[in-house]
């Protein structure tokens, strides 16, 4: 039956006519995909070697924006204050989740209900959600005549808080899903040599969900580092100070944020500074995810 | 049996403790939207009283609140949601199986493309994006789901070809032999095997496309057209103090279609957010 299929050249039985039919099937995702991200990526890397305020006046400079980039103290300050939120975020989601997935995966009445109920906040938008909590915080804090957005504090615990809410939820589904494909046998054989309930999660379940543990570990910290609606409706990087060499810096603005008000903000001068800013942050999140790859590749083999 | 079965019970009422908690910001945002502006801050957490309750007016009043009429920002936003999502699930799936049949060099460089395209921060493209939108036209309500299909392609492509992968060539060639063309084989045999993709897709779609704040708001003329999104976040842009009770309203308007559709397909939605965990 094959061999009537088999087309000249086709790598599969009937490629040969499907292939007739390219402009067809390939032609409006192509088109839309290089408007929409091939040809704005190769602008991108190319403008951020160049001075601009409108495209079309462009003039390449060299790697000048890139050194005013890594000199700019605002964009050093959101890379550090973005990496410590990552990780601290990171750690404390992955925990929460975790517990919070293995306790449902006990046999619990009501599991199903509290699953629903902690996916929810996932499916509120960032900008929502920012307004949620900033009314909550400031609910809470006017008692003490103080505001989320006059210490700095304020706004990174407060941005933790409204990450947890909503990130637990969607990890925990990812764990949900792992521990249920934990093989019921090596539980029951740990069950009968006689093992604890902790040696049996140290020693069979977590290595067992490894892969989860990989996917929800990069999952939020590219999630930590790309954050910018939640940061912009909670705090919008207030409070500010002012460094000695007279350039104001905000304290809660992460890197997305910065490379926005770099683009949109006061001075119109910045953009190629602001373009450069965007590469190494792509650089960055790129970097991170394929780490990931690798990672999550070589699990696969392990298994 | 007995200390398991405690243990099982301390667990529930722990967790039913954590319910709770995780109920109260949405809480605090019904009882507020009933509340005078002045009270919302100060008395954040009580129940309205005969003091503060304000009834429905926040509600009417959000209605035309920060100069743009709130029903118009929800009309735009769900053009553009069923737009995009309708143009993203149609043309990704028809490239994702002409991809994985064809398998020719042009489809391979299409795919990896794709793939790279999905670890590339928005920030990286946005300013040239909005450029490139604005030149084409594609700066309204009716044209941006083209954006949207080229910004979301990547993932739902590559969802798809994993999909068409999984299925046996041997339906389609049976189709063929019956004189189907490859144009009536996709419609007809391909496209009704994809539906569990199709609504786990669809699912991450509508979900990004409604939230999404940047896109739009870089890309469309915000006098003109704004998304749910854009107008609660204008609501404070626009003046230093903003009426939080009237702000709440809305907030609470744009989550009950949210917290609806939740509800109603929870089941696919988790499933389509468990499958595209690939994409951080």
């Amino acid at each position: 039956m094959k061999t009537l299929f088999k087309g000249a050249g086709g790598s599969s039985p009937g490629a040969q006519q499907i292939s007739r039919f390219g402009l067809l099937f390939l032609g409006p995702v192509t088109a839309a995909f290089a408007i929409g991200f091939v040809w704005p990526f190769l602008q991108g890397i190319y403008l951020s070697f160049c001075k601009f305020r409108l495209i079309r006046d462009a003039k390449f400079i060299g790697i000048s924006n890139y050194v005013q980039a890594f000199s700019d103290s605002s964009f050093r300050h959101a890379f550090w204050y973005t990496a410590m939120f990552a990780v601290v975020s990171l750690v404390l989601i992955n925990v929460l989740a975790f517990a919070v997935a293995y306790a449902l995966t006990q046999g619990i009445k009501g599991s199903n209900l509290f699953r629903t109920v902690f996916f929810m906040p996932n499916l509120i938008g960032g900008i929502v959600l920012g307004y949620i909590w900033s009314m909550i915080f400031d609910g809470i804090l006017s008692r003490f005549n103080t505001s989320i957005l006059l210490n700095a504090k304020y706004g990174f615990w407060g941005l933790i808080i409204l990450m947890c809410w909503q990130q637990v939820g969607y990890m925990m589904i990812i764990y949900i899903a792992g521990l249920q494909a934990v093989p019921e046998d090596m539980l029951e054989a740990a069950r009968i040599d006689g093992a604890s309930r902790w040696q049996t999660l140290f020693k069979v379940t977590i290595p067992n969900v490894m892969p989860s543990i990989t996917i929800c570990t990069f999952l939020s910290l590219t999630n930590g580092f790309k954050l910018f609606d939640q940061n912009l409706a909670l705090t919008a990087g207030q409070p500010f100070t002012i460094l000695p060499n007279g350039s104001a810096v905000k304290q809660t603005e992460m890197l997305a944020l910065n490379i926005y008000n770099t683009f949109y903000g006061q001075s119109t001068a910045s953009q190629g500074v602001a373009q450069a800013k965007a590469v190494l942050f792509f650089i960055l999140v790129a970097g991170l995810g394929l780490i990931q790859l690798y990672f999550t590749r070589r699990k696969e083999v392990q298994q | 049996m007995s200390a398991e079965a405690r243990r099982k019970t301390i667990l529930s009422v722990v967790l039913a403790v954590i319910c709770v908690i995780y109920v109260l910001p949405v809480l605090t945002v019904v009882i507020n939207s009933f509340k005078l502006n002045t009270f919302v801050k100060t008395d954040t957490f009580a129940l309205p009283n005969a003091e503060s309750a304000a009834g429905f007016s926040n509600f009417i009043k959000g209605m035309t609140f920060g100069n743009y009429p709130f029903w118009k920002s929800a009309a735009y936003s769900v053009v553009i949601t069923f737009l995009s999502t309708t143009l993203i699930l149609l043309f990704t799936s028809m490239a994702a199986w002409y991809i994985a049949r064809v398998n020719s060099l042009l489809c391979k460089v299409i795919y990896y493309l794709c793939v790279f395209s999905m670890v590339v921060p928005f920030q990286m493209v946005m300013y040239t994006l909005s450029k490139t939108a604005d030149s084409l036209k594609l700066n309204t309500p009716w044209t941006i789901p083209v954006v949207y299909l080229g910004f979301g392609a990547g993932l739902a492509i590559f969802m798809f070809v994993g999909f068409v992968k999984s299925i046996p060539l041997e339906i389609e060639e049976a189709a063929a032999i019956d004189g189907c063309g490859p144009v009536r084989t996709f419609f007809s045999v391909v496209l009704p095997m994809l539906k569990p993709t199709l609504i786990s897709v669809g699912i991450l779609e509508i979900m990004w496309v409604w939230n999404d704040y940047l896109l739009p708001v870089l890309v469309l003329d915000i006098n003109e057209y704004r998304t749910i999104p854009i107008h609660i976040q204008y609501l404070k842009g626009s003046y230093g103090t903003v009426d939080l009770g009237a702000t709440m309203a809305l907030i609470l308007l744009s989550i009950i279609p949210v917290i609806v559709f939740y509800l109603t397909c929870q089941k696919h939605i988790i499933k389509g957010v468990a499958a595209g965990a690939v994409k951080g």
